[in-house]
């Protein structure tokens, strides 16, 4: 609550000085708004399934801590099929979390939405197939060290 | 029996939803600043702006390439036109890899949210580790692409 207090005042503090770039900030706040919007009527599902379907146990058993490799794969490959803001994402990876997925999974997820798969083909007309080939592989191995550290030290 | 076992799925159904709605309106003050936030961002933040930034030493702007991508936000199509700009601009691509790395997996104007979701020491964490392996990973990746090709 603080934290919107704050831009809102920030906004009011920026328009004192500079009208016309605030209203143009608040046009483009409208149009991520509305492009937000369907992911998070998307994800508000997901999450009512998921709540429905996904029992303390069977999250344990595939996300939790006797996962294993598998949970590892399931993070990873979710995390770079995910698609839209992160924001949407954060209340569901909340209620996985609550339901017992280990923390180092969730990291593993967050990381490995820095691959985007329709965005390749963009990033290897800007830097070249190497590039994003060694890019994209240690970032998915990162992904599984930045778990493993945020579990031992968390 | 099965109307009784049907109308408990049903209001187990329904409870879902409602818990899913519910944890999605606690999060919509934060979530509507970080909209703002960002808002700001974009309006103010030009790509002069930031290629005036980069001073030359490979070091010093891996780190503000890192530091930069942080603060940055939004869509990654943009960090690639701006990173593809700098490269342009003889900007290091150890810096270049750094930038665009950390403007997907750190996120300082997402952090409140993130925190708010997943807990003050998870987020403060994750970030600073993704925040030192985005300069790693940029020399691993350079290092590399310099060792194979």
């Amino acid at each position: 609550m603080y934290f919107l207090v704050f831009v809102i005042l920030l906004y009011i503090f920026i328009f004192w000085l500079s009208p016309e770039k605030v209203l143009s900030s608040i046009e483009t706040s409208i149009q991520i708004f509305i492009q937000v919007v369907p992911v998070i009527i998307a994800v508000i599902f997901l999450m009512g399934i998921s709540n429905y379907f996904l029992k303390p146990k069977t999250v344990m058993k595939y996300l939790g801590k006797e996962s294993g490799t598998k949970g590892w794969l399931l993070a990873i490959s979710f995390g770079i099929l995910s698609h839209g803001s992160i924001y949407v994402w954060y209340p569901l990876l909340k209620e996985l979390k609550e339901h017992g997925m280990r923390i180092g999974l969730i990291a593993a997820f967050l990381y490995n939405r820095a691959v985007k798969i329709p965005l390749l083909p963009l990033m290897i007309f800007y830097f070249g197939v190497p590039f994003v080939a060694v890019l994209t592989l240690y970032i998915i191995i990162a992904s599984f060290v930045e778990g493993k550290i945020l579990e031992k030290v968390g | 029996m099965n109307v009784e076992e049907d109308s408990r799925k049903i209001k187990s159904l329904v409870s879902a939803f409602s818990k899913a709605l519910k944890s999605f309106l606690t999060a919509l003050p934060v979530l509507t600043g970080v909209i703002l936030l960002m808002g700001l961002f974009k309006t103010f933040v030009t790509q002069e702006t930031i290629t005036s930034i980069f001073s030359g030493d490979p070091l010093r702007d891996t780190l503000i390439g890192s530091a930069l991508g942080s603060i940055l936000t939004g869509n990654p199509i943009t960090s690639y036109i701006i990173g593809g700009e700098l490269l342009k601009n003889g900007v290091s691509l150890f810096a270049v890899t750094a930038f665009i790395l950390a403007w997907v997996t750190v996120g300082i104007t997402q952090l409140p949210a993130e925190a708010v979701f997943l807990g003050r020491r998870f987020a403060l964490a994750r970030n600073g580790l993704s925040f030192i392996l985005a300069i790693v990973i940029a020399a691993a990746t350079v290092l590399t692409l310099g060792a194979i090709i």
